[in-house]
């Protein structure tokens, strides 16, 4: 399975001939019974699984506008063919975001269309059997759901809904993909991603922050479960205990110092991720947002800010107003409780770049930017960020803020070429639920074209840094830099380089938590 | 009345039935059926008048595959632009009663059958030489094209190489199927096949991948606007879970009922 030879990178990224079946396989490891079973699902394949499959087909298209619209719409014209990371890394033609889509518009043709019902193989209409079941399971885990495909479709065909449908529908037959299934089972009971529970995580804490008093000699808080805090953080748990997140945590930590502003993370919300999204569940979704809602209420905090996690942003940015009724606008009775007690001069939810951009601006931290001299910086826009969420309320914030917020910390910024940043950034090859062990192959393939952008970077302009605001791409690049002749050690936090450039005081006054 | 006659005077208002049925159907399902999350694709509006742009962007411009695809762009938006063309350039021929000035002087947009072939063509050829574009393409996406080269070919062949048919009988026939005064309509075999497959393709219209034309101002990524945190989009049925719900503020609780 594991392929761990060096890539050869060419001069220029190749858009590869199809190599049929090059990725053909048995997907990732399948979730147990009881992690099924965890999360409402059957666990194991149910006997009458083609009917239970189309019947959830149908329910799922006649709830999402985007998976009705889209199954119909496609006029096959080709546009995304060459647009996912994982075709141009594996050239397996299944991995061409239209054919991915067409495994699932088959069936919906087949057994919803006219077409497709009288003409089926005229229109390439195609029963769900076992072999397109299994072709399924192994190609819509091969979809990271980046949406960069759904940037050049010129009817903004989202390949991530589909795949989303169709994973949504696997779990309702009982077929189940482990890693995120199983990670989704700990949210629910303990509150993050690790299972981490609360004394655990009050050490891990109290360690950092010993740490951090050893090496700026400067007492930095990371507060837990403070009422009435100003601000309540809630990050990936990676940033706990991962490298080099926690670098980033520790970034947080000294912004919020420098700020004077109280927070607290919660030990019964403390996780941001929200792997709900991946398998394409809204309920599941939806109970991960409400844990950090109550926490929210019971700490009675005033803002909620959220750190360095690609897809947990565009769940919080773009989802978690619909899911609780957590920002502005709602008029049942949790937002309007949201509204009264939440701090209305600040967008809810925050970023934690965007509260480091704010004080930037209004010149509340200072750096010493020589500290990052030893560094040529590039900035990895995180797929689920790029596309799907915005920073500052401003157009295209999500790509200037970071840029602004590494630039204030650092003296060598340079950005990787064009089209393959920002808007086209492309997936580090970890994202949507396949950043596990069992899909190393993939992920080594699918970080190519990011690998090959970085190259050029490497080569122009000497970048040895690459920063990032995900905590998937951060673990994803830990682990694929050395296949591609790269430093693991060069990719960073955003906030690892403003923890490393800020200015500390030690004005205990300044950090006002009280409680504390 | 000949057979032939009558025979395409039925044939044009089942298809257009098929046609109007058919697409209200899917623009009503499209219409109906929500759009429960904020999925706006980047770069994604701010406001209102950001997604009329945009929409009006990728329909008359084509701004998404011209930055995917500047061959599949030419083929493409040449194609679409030439067929709008046309479309007025036979709008004289079914205009009852007296002609608008406007229309009489649509002679020069002929020329558009030109660049359509020339788009339907290229859009072929990469159907066939493109391995990843021939991958994906079902018997059905290389008939839709030959389909539409035909009708283009028919037309070229009747205006550019003194094929005419009589005019007279064409106008009075086309006029005849709005006005419901059916008449005779000429039997000259490059035009029987051309409205022939006109009106095969009409009526194919609301069952095929031509429905991108209605799909494409419903697709949630490019019409939603981006202001998720400033307001809470939310679909009846997400809606229906909370009020199944006992609600208890003081406790900050939500057990299902």
């Amino acid at each position: 399975m594991s392929e761990n030879s060096i890539e050869k990178l060419p001069t220029y990224l190749e858009i590869p001939a199809i190599k049929k079946d090059s990725m053909a396989g048995n997907g990732p490891f399948k979730a147990s019974v009881e992690v099924q079973n965890e999360l409402g699902f059957p666990g194991e394949k149910v006997e009458n699984w083609q009917q239970v499959a189309i019947d959830k087909m149908a329910e799922t298209k006649s709830k999402y506008r985007s998976v009705q619209v889209f199954l119909d719409a496609c006029v096959k014209c080709g546009a995304c063919t060459d647009k996912c990371h994982y075709y141009l890394g594996t050239a397996d033609p299944k991995n061409m975001p239209v054919a991915r889509q067409d495994l699932f518009r088959s069936v919906y043709r087949r057994h919803f269309t006219f077409a497709g019902k009288y003409f089926p193989k005229l229109v390439g209409a195609k029963e769900l059997d076992e072999a397109m079941l299994d072709d399924w399971y192994n190609y819509f885990h091969q979809c990271s759901q980046c949406r960069r495909c759904a940037v050049f479709c010129p009817y903004g065909i989202d390949t991530a809904e589909i795949s989303m449908a169709a994973r949504e529908v696997m779990n309702v037959i009982g077929v189940g993909q482990k890693y995120p299934n199983q990670i989704l089972g700990k949210i629910n009971k303990i509150g993050n991603n690790l299972g981490m529970p609360e004394p655990a995580l009050r050490d891990t804490l109290e360690d950092l922050e010993e740490e951090i008093k050893e090496e700026t000699g400067v007492a930095v808080k990371l507060p837990l479960d403070i009422k009435d805090s100003e601000v309540l953080m809630v990050t990936p748990s990676a940033d706990f205990f991962a490298e080099p997140h926690i670098d980033g945590l520790i970034g947080y930590a000294k912004v919020f110092h420098q700020s004077g502003v109280s927070w607290t993370l919660s030990s019964y919300a403390s996780e941001a991720a929200n792997f709900g999204m991946f398998i394409g569940n809204y309920d599941v979704m939806r109970q991960g947002a409400l844990r950090i809602r109550k926490a929210a209420l019971d700490l009675n905090v005033k803002r909620v800010i959220v750190g360095e996690c690609g897809h947990a942003w565009r769940v919080a940015y773009s989802f978690w107003n619909t899911l609780t009724g957590l920002g502005s606008g709602g008029n049942d009775e949790y937002s309007k409780k949201l509204q009264q007690q939440l701090d209305s001069n600040y967008p809810q939810p925050q970023h934690i770049i965007e509260f480091t951009y704010d004080l930037i601006q209004q010149d509340k931290l200072l750096f010493d930017k020589s500290k990052n001299d030893h560094r040529v910086v590039t900035f990895h826009d995180s797929c689920n960020v790029a596309r799907g969420s915005n920073m500052g309320d401003i157009k295209n914030g999500q790509f200037i803020l970071p840029r602004e917020v590494i630039k204030a910390a650092c003296n060598n910024f340079s950005d990787m070429p064009k089209g393959t940043i920002k808007a086209s950034t492309f997936c580090c090859g970890g994202g949507g639920g396949l950043l596990t062990d069992d899909l190393i192959e993939l992920r080594i393939k699918g970080a190519k074209p990011r690998m090959h952008a970085l190259k050029q970077s490497e080569e122009r302009n000497g970048v040895n840094t690459l920063a990032a605001i995900c905590a998937i791409c951060k673990s994803q690049f830990s682990k694929v830099l050395p296949n591609y002749e790269f430093d693991p050690y060069m990719i960073v936090s955003v906030h690892q380089l403003v923890s490393d450039a800020i200015i500390l005081s030690d004005n205990s006054e300044n950090s006002n938590n009280k409680a504390l | 009345m000949s057979l032939t006659s009558i025979f395409f005077t039925f044939f044009f208002y089942i298809s257009v039935l098929i046609f109007i049925t058919g697409v209200s159907y899917k623009i009503v399902q499209y219409w109906q059926t929500p759009a429960p999350l904020k999925i706006p694709i980047a770069p994604a509006p701010l406001n209102r008048s950001g997604v009329l742009m945009r929409i009006a962007r990728e329909v008359f411009l084509f701004q998404s595959l011209f930055k995917a695809s500047k061959w599949t762009w030419i083929f493409g938006w040449s194609f679409h632009f030439a067929l709008v063309l046309l479309f007025f350039r036979h709008l004289v021929y079914f205009w009852p009663g007296e002609i608008p000035t406007i229309l009489l002087k649509t002679e020069p947009l002929k020329y558009a059958a030109y660049p359509l072939i020339f788009g339907l063509l290229g859009l072929l050829g990469r159907r066939f030489f493109v391995d990843r574009v021939r991958y994906i393409s079902a018997p059905s996406d290389y008939l839709m094209l030959l389909l539409l080269i035909v009708i283009g070919g028919s037309g070229m062949l009747m205006t550019f190489a003194q094929n005419h048919p009589n005019m007279l009988l064409v106008k009075n026939f086309a006029e005849g199927l709005i006005t419901f005064n059916w008449s005779e309509l000429p039997s000259e075999l490059l035009f029987l096949a051309h409205i022939f497959l006109v009106f095969l393709l009409i009526a194919i219209f609301p069952i095929s991948k031509l429905l991108h034309a209605p799909g494409i101002f419903f697709s949630p990524t490019l019409n939603q606007v981006d202001n998720a945190r400033k307001k809470r989009h939310i679909s009846q049925w997400a809606k229906n879970k909370e009020s199944h719900k006992k609600i208890d503020l003081e406790q900050n609780s939500d057990e299902d009922k």
